[in-house]
C-alpha cells in the first residue's frame, strides 16, 4: 500500500516541467558519501488484507481488559466508554484536521475545545483551564515550573504518596532545569506525613506537590496543606483523579491554587498507557504564566461568536526561550473524547459513576478483608482504590487469578522491595457484583 | 437570496446551552453492591459545588458534533500545503488496528506475556526508526516532537555530566523552529543563535566563530526550515564533534529523505522523529502526536525509559537503559499513536518509504517550479519537499500582506500554508504539498495562486477581507486577549 | 510628522521633559509596526532603569517586544489605564499612551535623544 495518487505519467510531466529525467537529480545537493544506496531495511510494502493479518496477529498475542476482569489501576483505568464518544472522535472533519491556526476553518475545533476547557472547569472548580498537555505527570511537572516562575522560587515539595512515575517524571525535568526536590515520607496511613511535610516547607519552596487520592489510594487531607503551603509562601499543586471529581469536592473550593491530572478515564482507551491527556487548571491570576494551549472566545467581523487560539504570546513560536514552556501540541483528539464523554454522561451520570466505583471498591474491600488472607495496611478514607497486604506470595497468586481470568491489581512490592505483600486494587464501574463476587471466592480459595 | 433566518448556525451555541437537566445520553449502571455513606467514605472532602455538566440527549450530541465537524476543514476536506507539518493522508487501516482490543484495552502493568503482541509492534517500530535514522538506539516514550527535542537535549546534558564536562550554551540556527531555544531553556543551557549564510545554510565561518567548548550542542533542522539541504551538513557535524559537542538533528523535515539520506551517516548523534507528520499519524485537532528519539551509541545508555528490548529467549521486554535520564512522562508513550505508524511503516515497507520520500520532493520541486514567478523566491535552488515563497513584492506594490493572499485560499477550498516562518524570510509563505496529492490538486492550487497573485493587483479590498465563504469571517484575537473569556460559566 | 516637542531614541520610545521629570512612550512608528497592543508590561514606582536598558515588555497578539528606557532614573508614576485600556498606546500614543514618568538623575541626558527631524530621517532609513 502506497497512498501515492501521483500515476506515472504524472511524475514524467511533473520531472519535464522542472527539466530534469530522474527524480534522484533532485538529490544531488547530497553529499556522494553519503548518499543511501540501498533499500531500507524495513519488511512491508504488504496489501491490505496482508496488513490486516499481521496486525490482527499481533494484537491477538495480546490477553486485554475486554475478556479479563481487571483491577488495575495506578494512573490508568478501565472505564466504560460510551459508543457515542468514538462516533464522534471518528468523524474525519475531527481527527484529520490541523491544529486550528486558521480559525475561520477550525471553529469546530475550538468550539470543542472551548467547552473541553470549560468542563474541566466545572470538574476542578478553576478560573481557567487550558486545552490539555501530555499527559497527568507532565501536567503535574508543568504545574511545578509555573509554580516557581509565579514564587520566584527553586525548590519542589514533593509527597512520596505520589505516583512513583509522576515523581520520577519532576526529577528529570528537575535535573535539567537546575530545580531542587525534597520528598516527604508517607505517614503510617500512606497518605503525606504532615509532621515531615511542615518540616520540609521553607523559603526557597515553590511548590508543594501532592496528589489526593494518592498512588495508595488514600484521600488527602487537602485544606490542612493548602493552609500549609500558603503560609510558606508556596503553591500547592495538585493531581487529582477527574471521574472521582463526580463525588469529592473540587479542589479551587479548597484552595488548591494549580489543579492537575491524567485524563484518560475521561473517554479515552487504556491502550498500553497512551495517550491520554493531562489537564491543567489554575486562578486567573496566573493565566500570563500557563503552559499550553488555550483557546478564548471572541466575535468575527460580521458579529458572530467564534473561538480562537489565544493568549499566544506565552507559548514558544512566539517568546522561544523565554515561553512558559515549549510545548507545540495538544492532546486534542483525546480532549474531545473528554468533552463528549462528560456532555454524554452529564453531571448525574458522572457522580453516579464516581459514586459506583466508590461503593464496588469498598464492597470488594470488605470482601476482600473477610477472607481472612488480606488485611488492613493503611487506614485513610479511600475512594475507588485501595491498599491491603496479603498473606501469601503476591506473584503467585496473581498468576493463579490470571489463569481464572483476573488481573489481580498491582503487586506493589515489584516496584519498591519495601512493598513486598502489598496489592493496589482499583475498582471502576465496569465491575460487577457477581465479577466481583468471583473474585473474592477464586482467592479466598488458592 | 432565499431568507435563511432560521436556519442554525453550524458554531456558536455551545453544548451547555442545549438539553435540560431531566435530559440526558448515558447514566451510571444501576447499583448491585450495598450503597456507601459518602459523607463518611470520603474523609469529609464529598463534593458541594454544583457540577455544571450539560444534559444532553444523544440525538442533540450527534446534531451538536455533526455541526461543529461541518465547520471544521480536514485533510478529507481538502488541500493542507502547510510547510513543516506534512499533512499527509491519514489511512483508514491506521484507525482500524489502534482499536483493536489486544492494543486498545491492554493496561500498561500487565504481566509482560500478556503482553507479547504490542511489546512486538513498540519493538518493530524502534527497529524501523533507528534503520530511518542511521542511529542505533531508540526511546518512543517522547509524547511530541518538543517532547522529543527536549528529551535529546536532555541525554546529551547528561552525557557531557558523564564525562566530568559542564558545557553551558546550544547553538541554533535563526531559522529555527520555536520549540528548539524553548527546549533548551526548558533543559537549564542558554540559547546561542547564528546567522544563516546568502544561501539559506548555515553561516560556516560564524559557526565556527560560535564553536567552543561551552558549547554542548548544535540543534539542527536538516532539510532547513526553508526546505533545503545544507550542501556544508558534513563540514559542520564535523566542527561541532571537533569541539567535543554532540550534534541533534529536529526531525520534522524526515519526509524529504527517507531512504535518501540518514541523519545518523551526516554526523547526526541524536535526532526526533515527528510521528503526526513523516508517518501518518491524524493531526487530531493539536494532537496526540508522538516524538521518539534515536541517538548514537554513545548516547544509548542515557535514553529515557523504559525502552522495548529483546530477552536471550526471543521475548520482548521493557528495560530502563543504564543510565537513563529518567522517566520523561508516565508509561511508554503514546502507544495508539504508535499502532498508527507501524501500520503505516508496514503498509510501505523500505522501498515504499524511499519512494514517498522522492515524491514529497518531485511535487515539492514542481510547485515551486510552477510558482517562482507569481510570487518571490527568495532561495531559487532545489528544494527538498517543501519550499519558501514571500509575499514581498505583493505588499510592495499593491499593499496585500502574506495574511491576505493565504486567508483569501480559504475562500477556494485551500487550506492555508505556513505563514510568517521562518522569521527570516520577509512575508513567508511555507508551501510543502507531501506525496499523497495528486497532479490534478497540484496543478489546480497554482491556478488559484495565480489568480490570487491577479487579485492582488487589481482587487486588493477582496484579499483584505477575506475569507468570505468560511463559517466564521476574521475573528477579533486582539479582543480575545483584552476580554478573556475561556470558559463557559453556567449559572449555577 | 513626529511631535516637535519631545525627543526620540533608536528604539523607537519619546520622552517630554518637565524639570527633571521624563514622560516615555511609543512613537506612532512602534504602535503601527507593533499591531493592535493587548498588554503591556511596565515596572513599579521606586525602580530604577537605566538608559539603553529594558523596563517592560509590549505585546500584540502575535508579538513581544522590548521596552527599553532612553534615560536613567527612578520610576515616579506608571499609567495604570493600560491595565484596562491597553489599545490607548495604539490610539493616542502621544497623549494618554504614555508608559511610565521617570525622574532623572541626570536631566541633560535628554540632549543626546533625536530630535523629531533626526527621528523621522532615522524611521525612513528604517524601513
Amino acid at each position: 500500500m502506497r497512498f501515492v495518487p501521483v500515476s506515472g505519467l504524472d511524475r514524467e510531466q511533473m520531472l519535464a516541467t522542472i527539466g530534469i529525467k530522474d527524480v534522484d537529480e533532485l538529490f544531488s545537493v547530497v553529499p556522494q558519501a553519503v548518499r543511501y544506496q540501498d533499500t531500507l531495511d524495513i519488511p512491508g510494502d504488504l496489501s491490505e488484507i496482508e496488513l490486516s493479518a499481521h496486525l490482527e496477529d499481533l494484537a491477538g498475542r495480546d490477553a486485554h481488559c475486554g475478556s479479563l476482569v481487571s483491577f488495575l489501576g495506578a494512573g490508568c483505568y478501565d472505564h466504560y466508554i460510551p459508543a457515542v464518544v468514538d462516533a464522534m472522535i471518528s468523524k474525519p472533519a475531527f481527527f484529520t484536521a490541523y491544529t486550528p491556526y486558521q480559525p475561520e476553518v477550525s471553529q469546530g475545533t475550538l468550539q470543542a475545545i472551548y467547552e473541553f476547557q470549560s468542563m474541566m472547569c466545572e470538574l476542578t472548580g478553576a478560573d481557567v483551564a487550558n486545552a490539555s498537555m501530555y499527559d497527568g505527570a507532565t501536567a503535574m511537572v508543568e504545574g511545578a515550573l509555573m509554580a516557581s516562575r509565579v514564587t520566584r522560587r527553586g525548590t519542589f515539595v514533593i509527597s512520596a504518596a505520589v505516583h512513583p512515575e509522576w515523581r520520577a517524571t519532576l526529577q528529570t525535568y528537575a535535573d535539567a532545569g537546575g530545580h531542587d526536590i525534597v520528598e516527604v515520607p508517607c505517614s503510617s496511613a500512606g497518605t503525606t506525613d504532615l509532621v515531615a511535610l511542615a518540616e520540609a516547607l521553607g523559603s526557597d519552596t515553590a511548590a508543594v506537590v501532592m496528589a489526593s487520592p494518592g498512588f495508595y489510594g488514600g484521600i488527602e487531607d487537602v485544606s490542612e496543606v493548602v493552609r500549609m503551603s500558603h503560609d510558606a509562601g508556596a503553591l500547592l499543586v495538585l493531581g487529582v483523579n477527574p471521574i472521582l471529581l463526580g463525588v469529592l469536592e473540587a479542589p479551587a473550593l479548597l484552595g488548591v491554587d494549580i489543579i492537575v491530572g491524567e485524563g484518560q478515564p475521561l473517554g479515552s482507551p487504556m491502550s498500553f498507557g497512551g495517550p491520554g491527556f493531562g489537564f491543567f487548571g489554575c486562578d486567573k491570576r496566573f493565566v500570563r504564566s500557563m503552559p499550553g494551549r488555550i483557546v478564548g472566545r471572541t466575535i468575527d467581523v460580521d458579529g458572530k461568536t467564534g473561538f480562537v487560539l489565544t493568549m499566544a504570546t506565552r507559548e514558544q513560536h512566539i517568546r522561544r526561550e523565554k515561553a512558559t514552556s515549549n510545548i507545540c501540541s495538544n492532546q486534542g483528539l483525546n480532549a474531545l473524547a473528554a468533552g463528549v464523554y462528560l456532555t454524554a454522561v452529564g453531571a448525574r451520570g458522572l457522580s453516579g459513576i464516581a459514586e459506583a466505583c466508590v461503593a464496588k471498591a469498598h464492597y470488594l474491600h470488605d470482601g476482600l478483608l473477610a477472607t481472612g488472607r488480606f488485611s488492613v495496611v493503611f487506614d485513610a478514607p479511600f475512594a475507588h482504590e485501595f491498599t491491603l497486604r496479603y498473606d501469601g506470595d503476591v506473584p503467585a497468586m496473581q498468576r493463579s487469578m490470571l489463569d481464572a481470568g483476573f488481573l489481580a491489581g498491582l503487586d506493589l512490592g515489584s516496584l519498591d522491595a519495601a512493598n513486598v505483600g502489598l496489592v493496589l486494587f482499583a475498582v471502576t464501574e465496569k465491575r460487577t457484583r457477581a465479577q466481583l463476587d468471583r473474585f473474592i471466592e477464586e482467592v479466598s480459595s488458592l | 437570496m432565499s431568507d435563511t433566518s432560521l436556519r442554525e448556525p453550524l458554531t456558536g451555541t455551545t453544548i451547555f446551552e442545549l438539553g435540560s437537566s431531566d435530559l440526558g445520553c448515558v447514566e451510571a449502571p444501576a447499583p448491585d453492591v450495598p450503597e456507601v455513606d459518602l459523607d463518611v467514605v470520603l474523609g469529609g472532602q464529598r463534593r458541594t459545588r454544583t457540577l455544571g455538566l450539560p444534559h444532553v440527549s444523544e440525538v442533540d450530541i450527534a446534531r451538536h458534533y455533526e455541526r461543529l465537524g461541518s465547520a471544521n476543514f480536514g485533510l478529507d476536506t481538502g488541500f493542507y500545503p502547510l510547510g513543516s507539518c506534512t499533512m499527509k493522508y491519514n489511512p483508514r487501516i491506521d484507525e482500524r488496528t489502534c482499536r483493536l482490543p489486544g492494543f486498545a484495552q491492554t493496561h500498561p502493568y500487565q504481566p509482560e506475556s500478556t503482553v507479547q503482541g504490542v511489546l512486538e509492534l513498540m519493538i518493530g517500530l524502534q527497529d524501523a526508526l533507528a534503520e530511518i535514522a542511521g542511529l542505533p538506539a531508540v526511546s518512543l516514550q517522547p509524547a511530541a516532537g518538543a517532547h522529543g527535542e527536549l528529551s535529546s537535549l536532555m541525554c546529551i546534558r547528561a552525557y557531557h555530566t558523564a564525562h566530568g564536562d559542564a558545557r553551558t550554551r546550544v547553538i541554533i540556527p535563526d531559522s529555527a523552529h520555536g520549540t528548539n531555544p524553548a527546549s533548551v531553556a526548558m533543559c537549564g543551557y542558554k540559547v546561542t543563535t547564528i546567522p544563516s549564510d546568502a544561501n539559506g545554510g548555515v553561516d560556516v565561518d560564524a559557526l565556527r566563530a560560535a564553536l567552543d567548548t561551552d558549547v554542548a550542542a548544535l540543534m539542527l533542522t536538516n532539510p532547513n526550515t526553508l526546505g533545503l539541504f545544507d550542501p556544508n551538513i558534513l563540514a559542520i557535524t564535523q566542527a561541532v564533534h571537533e569541539v567535543g559537542a554532540l550534534a541533534y538533528c529536529d526531525g520534522a523535515n524526515m519526509n524529504a529523505i527517507m531512504g535518501k539520506v540518514r541523519p545518523g551517516d551526516l554526523g547526526f548523534d541524536a535526532m526526533h522523529f515527528n510521528l503526526h507528520k513523516t508517518f501518518s499519524t491524524p493531526h487530531g485537532g493539536g494532537g496526540p502526536g508522538s516524538g521518539p528519539i534515536a541517538v548514537s551509541d554513545a548516547l544509548a545508555a542515557f535514553l529515557p525509559g523504559p525502552v522495548a528490548v529483546r530477552t536471550k529467549d526471543g521475548a520482548v521486554t521493557l528495560h530502563k537503559p543504564e543510565h537513563s535520564i529518567g522517566r520523561v512522562r508516565s508509561f511508554y508513550g503514546n502507544v495508539g499513536v504508535m499502532v498508527r505508524a507501524y501500520t503505516y511503516v508496514r503498509a510501505l515497507g523500505g522501498a515504499g518509504l524511499q519512494d514517498a520520500s522522492e515524491q514529497a520532493v518531485l511535487s515539492a520541486n514542481y510547485l515551486k517550479e510552477r510558482l517562482k514567478d507569481v510570487y518571490d523566491l527568495p532561495f531559487d535552488q532545489t528544494c527538498m519537499h517543501e519550499f519558501v515563497l514571500s509575499g514581498h513584492r505583493q505588499r510592495k506594490e499593491y499593499g496585500v500582506h502574506t495574511l491576505d493572499i493565504v486567508k483569501r485560499l480559504l475562500d477556494f477550498g485551500i487550506h492555508p500554508p505556513t505563514i510568517y516562518f521562518p522569521l527570516i524570510v520577509d512575508e513567508a509563505i511555507m508551501i510543502e504539498p507531501t506525496e499523497t496529492e495528486s497532479k490534478a490538486t497540484l496543478d489546480r492550487f497554482v491556478d488559484v495562486m495565480v489568480r490570487i497573485a491577479d487579485e492582488a493587483r487589481t482587487q486588493p479590498e477582496l484579499l483584505h477581507d477575506a475569507p468570505h465563504d468560511t463559517p466564521v469571517r476574521r475573528l477579533d484575537e486582539a479582543k480575545a486577549v483584552r476580554e478573556p473569556d475561556f470558559a463557559y460559566k453556567p449559572q449555577a | 510628522m513626529y511631535p516637535e516637542n519631545l525627543r526620540y531614541d533608536k528604539e523607537h520610545e519619546w520622552v517630554s521633559l518637565e524639570g527633571t521629570v521624563a514622560t516615555i512612550g511609543i512613537s506612532e512608528f512602534a504602535q503601527d509596526q507593533l499591531g493592535e497592543v493587548v498588554y503591556v508590561d511596565l515596572p513599579s514606582v521606586g525602580d530604577s532603569v537605566a538608559a539603553g536598558e529594558s523596563f517592560g515588555e509590549i505585546e500584540s497578539v502575535k508579538s513581544v517586544s522590548e521596552l527599553f528606557s532612553p534615560v536613567t532614573g527612578t520610576v515616579s508614576e506608571v499609567n495604570a489605564s493600560l491595565d484596562d485600556t491597553p489599545e490607548l498606546v495604539n490610539n493616542a500614543c502621544y497623549g494618554d499612551g504614555w508608559m511610565v514618568k521617570v525622574t532623572m538623575d541626570d536631566s541633560s541626558e535628554v540632549d543626546g535623544l533625536m530630535t523629531a527631524a533626526e527621528y523621522e530621517t532615522f524611521v525612513s532609513e528604517e524601513a
